[in-house]
């Protein structure tokens, strides 16, 4: 099948309306709102070196911080601040998605644009501000009609950089919950739906292309005072955001959000929730590529209404849990936190999402390792591989304490390469996850965990607080509980790792609804 | 002060970088209604300052310093500078203003309307000799030299100034275009009754221009006059300055054949 006639383009222009319309309004929002921050700042410190040098220093401070970390930042920040509205002042606003978006890219774009009005500002030269005096013009008379004008073209080159800045990093906000252009690059990137990253970073490039060439007719036209040019550019922009708004408003939202993290397992799962739900006739939009951070804080506050969680994850990681319980110790445990923050357990899908530790099935037979009991005393010889966080995790410490386990060698890896890695041998071991297709397709094996170092990771459906008496959902839902087992939900994903048409989540989640719904 | 007097500094001072550099020095000097007074010196002799501390655009520490009657202390700067004409060194036009934008600029900022400002600004073309129709619109950039400096005394004169205050006007300018643009302002000086006060650092500009020469050194006020009276003086540095026209004036006419071209 070619690049261009494969049917993914079809898909990827179909989201087009609603990841570009909010990919326009969350950026046009944060460069509205930086420029009123950025340009009265810059003017105000023009004559004060203090105040200019702590904006400039603490403008770059921001720059310096990653986009994503900044974005994930102002997520716990504004949710914070909502919970003291609400206790003061009987309020509380939605700290998921737009607001903490529009913050952070806004923060961001104000460096190009303080630099350059400052630049611009003290560029004007001294004889030409002498004048402007001279003939009698007040302070602000100056400003407003020499020295603004003069430095436009500088201010302007500031205010386009920023606006290109602010697009891109855009992107960045689809894990925060804003639905973005990087809607398409992070379930490219999680499915290896190369159509959708490509689709996504060309839209993205074209748009900051097209707002820069707007910016630039704007200047133009107040540099040459040509009202047309000026007048031309805004109404371009201005188009833009009238048309972004169209969809936005037309959208119901009465519907149900179905949530999902940034792997391939959750977008497969969020399709298959989101198909049952259109198949009980209720409606359903999806929130793809969630930070694991935001999710369920998304959920408590309503801004999503179901997803699927893993129980170890949420004891480890939300409830910051140390201690490891037998599983059904565990499960009524974490049943009766939830309920106290009126989120419902729905119940378990049937499989586990564990962290396990994995070789070839050969290697391990020929090594005569059955379990990780077997393991300990071989592994002074191992090398052994992990993702970023294993080594750090309770679940490590646990495994080491029960068996004794010492590794010649460990390092960490990207999830993806791990699977890979082991298999060639490169490494001996890896942390791998219990469900993950590739175990299959590698013909790897899973060790044995007979002492229970490792918590449970049921996977769970979880609904939010506002749906806990909704019995249409529940009952749309219950056909899926204890019904997906390890072997169906691997295949599931070796499916979705897939590089063609039908490894799309939405295809694949078909797929396992005739394989556990024919009952 | 004598009642004729528009412009009188009475022991003016004042002091740069916290005092450690003393620009004016205890200056006295008046200037009558009417007259062109030329402010002649070096570089770094405290003759700008001396010009700057009539409109405000620098204050005085201390001393007296009158504009038409008033200490420019009780007068609000703004105003007063929008009724002083000021011709800066090269013009210092506003470069994203045309022509007709920056002669009309002082009439702007007092709010005339838009017909009388046009109309003015077409009086002033006229009056500093620049053809109306191709020289409204042209933009800073498209002016020779002496283009740019006609267009700054229009922009002084638009607001109809008793006063116009001028720094070093003509300075950067070739001799023919300073010859021509001198006399011709001079010409206006005497056709609105204007009182002038030029700074320039060429003592043959000043003869040639001005009623009375002040002379200025390191901050002091040396000596003023007529030519004449200037030539009586015994000060040094004056006697100097003098001497240098004079012997430029007999080398020109042993080494040009009169009545020549």
């Amino acid at each position: 099948m070619s690049l261009l006639s494969d049917p993914r383009w079809g898909e990827a222009l179909a989201h087009l309306p609603d990841y570009l319309g909010n990919h326009v309004r969350v950026s046009i929002t944060a460069l509205a709102l930086g420029l009123a921050v950025s340009l009265p700042l810059a003017i105000l410190s023009r004559h004060r070196p203090i105040l200019r040098g702590a904006l400039l220093g603490l403008a770059s401070i921001v720059q310096t911080v990653p986009g994503l970390a900044l974005l994930a930042l102002f997520y716990p920040l504004l949710l914070a601040l909502a919970a003291i509205t609400l206790s003061w002042f009987g309020f509380a606003f939605s700290a998921f998605g737009f607001l903490p978006a529009v913050l952070a890219l806004a923060l961001y774009s104000m460096l190009p644009v303080l630099r350059n009005t400052i630049t611009g500002l003290q560029g004007v030269d001294a004889a030409i501000l002498e004048a402007a005096q001279g003939v009698g013009m007040t302070p602000r008379q100056s400003l407003a009609m020499v020295e603004l004008p003069l430095a436009l073209p500088v201010m302007m080159a500031g205010i386009r950089t920023a606006a290109v800045w602010v697009i891109g990093t855009a992107t960045l906000s689809t894990p925060i919950g804003q639905t973005s252009l990087g809607n398409y690059i992070f379930a490219g990137l999680q499915t290896q739906n190369w159509v959708f990253v490509l689709f996504g970073c060309i839209a993205a490039a074209a748009l900051a292309l097209m707002v820069d060439q707007l910016l630039a007719l704007i200047e133009s036209g107040l540099r040459n005072r040509s009202r047309l040019r000026a007048a031309l550019g805004s109404a371009g922009i201005a188009a833009l955001v009238a048309a972004t708004l169209v969809p936005a408003m037309a959208r119901s939202s009465s519907s149900y959000v179905v949530g999902a993290k940034t792997f391939a397992e959750q977008y497969v799962l969020s399709a298959l929730v989101a198909q049952r739900l259109r198949a009980a006739g209720l409606s359903a939009t999806s929130r793809e590529g969630l930070g694991s951070n935001v999710i369920f804080d998304a959920l408590a506050s309503g801004d999503i209404d179901v997803y699927v969680d893993y129980s170890g994850t949420l004891w480890a990681n939300q409830f910051h849990r140390t201690d490891i319980k037998p599983r059904n110790e565990l499960l009524a445990e974490l049943k009766a936190i939830l309920a106290k923050r009126d989120i419902t357990l729905l119940g378990e899908l049937g499989f586990e999402n564990a962290y396990a530790l994995v070789m070839p099935r050969k290697r391990a037979a020929g090594l005569g390792i059955k379990g990780i009991a077997d393991l300990a005393s071989r592994a002074p010889a191992l090398s052994i591989a992990a993702d970023y966080e294993f080594f750090s995790r309770p679940e490590w410490a646990a495994l080491q304490k029960a068996y004794g386990l010492s590794f010649r060698s460990q390092r960490t890896m990207q999830p993806d390469f791990m699977y890979a890695a082991v298999a060639s041998g490169e490494v001996d071991v890896i942390a791998g996850y219990t469900s993950d297709g590739l175990i299959a397709k590698y013909d790897l094996v899973a060790l044995d965990d007979p002492r229970r170092a490792i918590p449970p990771y049921d996977a769970m459906v979880l609904l939010a607080p506002k749906r806990a008496g909704d019995e249409k959902l529940k009952a749309a839902l219950q056909p899926l509980l204890g019904r997906i087992d390890i072997a169906t939900m691997r295949e599931a994903n070796l499916r979705a790792a897939g590089n063609d048409a039908s490894s799309s989540p939405d295809a694949v989640a078909r797929w396992l609804w005739e394989k556990v719904g024919k009952h | 002060m004598s009642a004729t007097s528009l412009i009188a500094y009475a022991k003016v001072a004042k002091r740069f970088d916290g005092g450690r550099v003393v620009a004016v020095d205890d200056v006295s000097l008046e200037v009558a209604g009417g007259e062109f007074v030329a402010i002649v010196g070096g570089s770094g002799s405290g003759k700008t300052t001396l010009l700057r501390l009539a409109n405000r655009l620098i204050e005085a520490d201390g001393g007296t310093i009158t504009v038409e009657g008033e200490d420019v202390r009780a007068a609000d700067p703004i105003s007063l500078r929008r009724r002083i004409g000021y011709v800066f060194q090269s013009g210092a036009l506003f470069p994203h203003m045309s022509v007709a934008g920056n002669i009309g600029i002082t009439p702007q900022l007092l709010g005339w309307a838009a017909r009388d400002i046009s109309a003015r600004t077409d009086e002033l073309l006229d009056l500093v000799r620049l053809e109306r129709a191709p020289y409204r619109d042209r933009m800073p950039h498209e002016l020779s030299g002496g283009q740019r400096q006609r267009v700054g005394v229009a922009r002084a004169l638009a607001a109809r100034p008793r006063i116009v205050l001028m720094d070093e006007p003509f300075g950067a300018l070739d001799p023919l275009t300073r010859d021509a643009l001198g006399e011709d302002y001079r010409e206006l000086h005497g056709k609105l009754g204007l009182t002038t006060v030029m700074i320039t650092h060429d003592m043959t500009e000043a003869i040639l221009l001005a009623d009375r020469i002040a002379v200025m050194r390191a901050g002091k006020l040396l000596a003023q006059g007529t030519p004449a009276e200037l030539a009586a003086s015994r000060d040094p540095y004056v006697g100097e300055l003098l001497r240098t026209p004079r012997r430029q004036a007999e080398r020109l006419n042993e080494r040009l054949p009169r009545g020549g071209a």
